[in-house]
């Protein structure tokens, strides 16, 4: 039996594929106004937190990925992030490769 | 002349423009699933309003890589006529047919409700029938509408007349008071206001005819 996909499965004698954790935290431009962070940063305050400077809202996303080495890893998610993770006009991104072994991150 | 209507799911204009184009001008219209190719005997393409794919990650952010899309791509560059009305104009911003992106509205409110536009038609196929600042009414709904791109590209934009529709009162804190693009060679529009939502007398405001009409003319 074969399962497509699960190249383990199939080939039990295979080196395990390397699996890499990783997040991208996707960024409103510096330039880009930001209503949400500014009406979240009113109600710090309402909370009675002072001295909030600036609050601004981006996203994070996980992952996890299989691929030979951290160099194909960190390619493709760069490739992920720029193409459909972030909006380049609006958006900024960073790559953290998260595995203490292989991380690079600044 | 038939239109062809994308639907997403999550697509929430879809019949509302099947009404208006059929409905109160007698132009057919075909409903385009997401997942299928096929645009044979459509002569023109509409991306209606709503929440494709639930507007996951970004407004139309997903939409751009379904199958229909790609041939969408194909086919306004052989110059077919594409119109992207509120999350359909997202759809086209990140697919590359037009620049920008459309981010949240400047105080976050969801706006519904009518909106003054003045038209620059320029070469836009779309908007042959209205005249060169004619002011129009068209209904506004929506909560990510603020046209966000950067100084030169709209400097750029306002140069080559291609800033089709503006907003006399600026509602959600677009730059340059866009509310909608032409792309240099005419055939694709994108707006945030709702054109098939003033088509029907019943509804109120028929400005939004002449625009479906063009295919017409």
């Amino acid at each position: 039996m074969r399962l497509a996909g699960l190249a383990r499965f199939n080939n039990r004698d295979a080196p395990p594929v390397p699996r890499f954790h990783a997040r991208v935290l996707v960024r409103l431009r510096p330039s880009v106004l930001d209503p949400a962070g500014e009406a979240s940063m009113a109600a710090a305050k309402r909370l009675g937190v002072e001295g909030l400077a600036s609050l601004r809202i981006g996203k994070a996303i996980e992952l996890e990925i299989e691929a030979p080495d951290a160099d194909a890893a960190r390619s493709r998610l760069e490739l992920l992030s720029e193409r459909l993770l972030a909006n380049p006009v609006i958006e900024n991104w960073t790559l953290e490769m998260l595995d203490p072994a292989t991380s690079t991150a600044p | 002349m038939t239109i062809g209507v994308a639907v997403f799911p999550g697509s929430n204009c879809d019949r509302d423009v099947k009404w208006a184009a059929e409905g109160c001008l007698g132009i057919p219209t075909r409903f385009l699933w997401h997942e299928e190719r096929d645009l044979a005997g459509v002569d023109a393409v509409v991306l209606p309003g709503g929440f494709s794919y639930g507007d996951y990650l970004r407004c139309g952010a997903l939409a751009r890589f379904s199958p229909l899309l790609e041939e969408v791509v194909a086919f306004a560059a052989r110059g077919g006529p594409v119109l992207g009305i509120c999350n359909g104009f997202q759809v086209l911003t990140e697919l590359g047919l037009l620049p920008g992106a459309l981010t949240r509205n400047r105080h976050l409110h969801f706006l519904c409700e009518p909106a003054e536009l003045t038209v620059q038609p320029g070469t836009c196929r779309w908007l042959g029938g209205y005249g060169a600042g004619e002011t129009i009414s068209l209904p506004i709904a929506h909560g990510e509408g603020r046209y966000q791109v950067d100084d030169v590209t709209l400097h750029r934009l306002e140069q080559e007349g291609l800033v089709a529709l503006r907003y006399r009162r600026n509602p959600n804190g677009s730059v340059g008071d866009v509310a909608g693009l032409s792309n240099p060679t005419g055939n694709v529009l994108g707006l945030m206001p709702h054109p098939e939502r003033a088509c029907d007398p019943l509804t109120g405001g028929l400005d939004g005819r002449r625009l479906l009409a063009s295919l017409l003319g």
